[in-house]
């Protein structure tokens, strides 16, 4: 039993760049058989949870209000699948990093990338996310979120248009189209990438009696 | 170059008796570093009802620890200024009372803003352990014989005793990212650290490197929903320093680019205002109005968000055949549709009662906190740059500046829309005449800017958006810096937030209107 071409319902395969990646993704994960039973269970949870892809609401700056547009009436990505969009990432299946990310940011991205539930995405959208854009050289600019975080598609533009945001969401679906969900074969990170120091919040203050403030 | 520097040891003095003449309004505050010249603040002031501007420069040779008297008990927005050149140049202003970092992390090695600044990786690697919590506040202040100022007293910042809540700098009601580290009691809220820096570019220091065309597409990047009008102020300022005259069909074009872009900004500050208060219809209201602006603003630039439309002498590219009517076609739905937003948010009695009453800044507060735009217009405050110092065509126009007194929510989301009308009253007197000329002036391949100090002001979207450059002549600018407009708003946030139910608190920042990546740069 062999998973079947990510396609998406109305739009032809051939439409679509990049169907190399996809295709060696998918003869990595059908390398080893499967029985008819978990290969169809799989392809009806890819189905589901590519269509159900939840984001977090993640924005720094420019990106984000074109994401905002991306969300209203004309662009609307619920049509899609993207139904609404999570403030918790707790909640969320990704994370569309729109904007800048900046030194003093990088951490609070990190711990948001580590507080997901697994599988989790990464869509780099926009100059800056990719490699830091117009502001690469600056001195508090992070030179692209693949140092810190993996990213599953890059968005380019400054900012990207409505479509190409929705192209690259698309093209994240077909990504989750080609996994293997059961037998934990292509799970999106391995355990060992985990981070190896927890975080442990060592900075609580005690209660004081130093009441100087009133 | 020939600066006037008062003696440090009169500043206080001179500062004192500047706001005893009625300079009320401190525009600008700009750290500079004049290497062998010492390092020092260029303080511009302005008198709020006859508009008259005096520049005030103070400098310390001192380039160890040097130290500046503050003024912020004078002005109360010098307290954030004075924060943010304290964190790019290092300036101790001896008085302040609570000196940290604005923008950096408070473990960042180095001024960044100063020209013998080491920028490499080993001093500042990307730290990815959370930023240490500072919970003093440091004051300098001159004890009795000493002649430096020590750090005196250690205030808590926020005490543990009370309810502390982080909110932001993943927040979706922060319109970016910003932190509020604030302390409860009950429900109120009694002090607000604001934290901000999240989305700092360092945009003035790249500027530095860069030459006058490459420096344009920044401001773009600033407050990107006035990206037109940033852009015109940066132009105008070197247009006026290089003496180069734009044509009449340039002014007018810009004139209504400004405009367009103020209503598809008030149009956005209403819909994420109606989002954050929960009325989701209001937001998707909001957004299809919007994107036909942005389809108008698409067919002339080639751009819907950041247009790169404006460059040193004129347009980058003449307006389409079909503008004119597409904007008349725009402007006359856009007046019928504003009604629905009365009907549909306005006027919904669940808004009225969360934000009439909330939130109130008084006049006094808003000039002292440099609070321009529709939150001091709604304050009572004319604040307007378009009628203090007009600039395109707005002297030859006639228009209304919209000023209410209330000074609370409601007020300043009523002014944007009033706006809005007003903005759609000067497109409609210059749509019509748009005159025949060059789209742009020829100039020189290579843009210098004499030597000297230039600056230029307009009126953007949320306020009083300014360029400052200093030049030596060169084809790249000495120090370059531009007026934020949201972080005197920030400042006043931080003063109407006091007192408020934490409920309130949503409604209160998204009244004001700030764009986070104008407040970092």
């Amino acid at each position: 039993m062999e998973m079947k071409k990510p396609a998406i319902k109305s739009i032809p395969y051939e439409e679509f760049k990049d169907n190399e990646t996809l295709e060696s993704l998918l003869a990595e994960v059908n390398k080893e058989r499967t029985n008819v039973l978990i290969g169809n269970l799989d392809d009806l949870i890819n189905w589901g949870r590519s269509n159900s892809l939840w984001s977090l609401t993640f924005a720094t700056s420019c990106c984000g209000i074109e994401f905002m547009a991306v969300g209203a009436a004309r662009y609307d990505f619920a049509r899609f699948g993207f139904e609404v969009t999570r403030n918790s990432p707790r909640q969320a299946d990704l994370i569309m990093c729109a904007g800048t990310i900046t030194h003093k940011m990088a951490p609070v991205l990190k711990r948001l990338y580590d507080q997901m539930a697994e599988p989790k995405y990464v869509v780099a959208v926009g100059g800056c996310a990719i490699s830091g854009g117009p502001f690469k050289g600056s001195y508090h600019v992070l030179n692209g979120i693949d140092k810190i975080i993996p990213v599953d598609v890059y968005v380019p533009g400054c900012p990207p248009r409505p479509e190409a945001m929705l192209y690259g969401m698309m093209q994240l679906q077909r990504k989750v189209k080609a996994e293997k969900f059961l037998g934990g074969k292509n799970i999106h990170r391995k355990r060992s990438d985990a981070p190896k120091d927890p975080i442990i919040v060592t900075n609580v203050p005690a209660g004081d009696e130093n009441k100087n403030e009133k | 170059m020939e600066v006037n520097f008062i003696d440090i040891k009169d500043f206080r003095e001179t500062m004192l008796a500047h706001r005893r003449k009625g300079m009320d309004f401190l525009r600008e505050l700009i750290g500079m570093d004049w290497q062998d010249d010492g390092l020092g603040a260029i303080y511009m002031l302005e008198n709020s009802s006859t508009h008259e501007n005096i520049e005030v420069a103070v400098r310390t040779l001192d380039r160890e620890r040097p130290q500046l008297p503050s003024v912020s008990d004078i002005w109360m927005v010098a307290e954030l200024y004075e924060r943010e050149v304290y964190d790019f140049y290092g300036i101790e202003f001896t008085g302040h009372h609570d000196l940290r970092r604005l923008y950096l992390r408070n473990d960042w090695v180095g001024f960044p803003l100063r020209k013998d600044y080491d920028a490499s990786e080993e001093l500042n690697p990307v730290r990815m352990e959370s930023e240490p919590v500072e919970e003093f506040q440091r004051e300098y202040d001159i004890q009795d014989d000493r002649e430096m100022a020590e750090i005196v007293e250690k205030l808590k910042i926020l005490h543990y005793d009370q309810y502390v809540v982080n909110i932001g700098p993943q927040h979706p009601a922060t319109h970016g990212v910003l932190h509020f580290h604030l302390s409860l009691e009950g429900e109120e809220v009694r002090k607000v650290d604001i934290r901000c820096g999240y989305i700092h570019r360092g945009i003035e220091k790249l500027c530095e490197s860069r030459t006058y065309p490459q420096i344009l597409p920044f401001t773009d990047r600033l407050d990107y929903l006035s990206a037109h009008q940033n852009r015109h102020a940066l132009c105008m300022c070197i247009e006026n320093a290089m003496e180069i005259g734009v044509s009449d069909r340039v002014q007018y074009i810009r004139t209504i680019m400004d405009e367009l872009q103020r209503i598809d900004s008030h149009l956005l500050m209403y819909s994420c205002m109606a989002m954050d208060m929960g009325a989701i219809t209001g937001f998707i209201y909001g957004f299809r109005e919007r994107e036909k602006i942005l389809d108008i603003m698409e067919e002339v630039t080639g751009g819907r968000l950041i247009q790169n439309y404006y460059v040193i002498g004129g347009v980058q590219a003449d307006i389409t055949p079909g503008f004119a009517k597409k904007v008349k076609e725009y402007c006359n739905d856009q007046k019928i549709r504003i009604k629905e937003y009365y009907d549909l948010f306005v006027n919904n009695v669940i808004f009225r009662n969360r934000s009439i009453g909330v939130g109130v800044l008084s006049r006094e507060d808003a000039i002292s906190f440099g609070a321009t735009g529709g939150t001091g217009r709604a304050s009572g405050w004319a604040c307007d740059v378009r009628k203090r110092h007009p600039y395109a065509m707005y002297g030859k126009v006639d228009f209304k500046e919209i000023v209410h007194t209330g000074g609370d929510c409601y007020t300043r989301l009523i002014v944007r829309l009033e706006e809005i009308l007003e903005s759609i009253g000067i497109i409609e007197q210059l749509i019509d005449n748009i005159p025949e000329g060059d789209y742009k002036t020829k100039t020189k391949p290579i843009i210098k800017l004499p030597e000297g100090r230039f600056s230029a002001s307009v009126e953007g979207s949320r306020g009083e958006f300014g360029v400052f450059i200093e030049s030596r002549g060169d084809k790249m600018p000495y120090r370059l810096k531009f007026r934020p407009t949201g972080l005197p708003l920030l400042a006043a946030a931080h003063k109407i937030m006091k007192g408020c139910k934490i409920a309130d608190l949503i409604t209160i920042g998204a009244s004001l209107d700030y764009v986070i990546p104008d407040i970092d740069r």
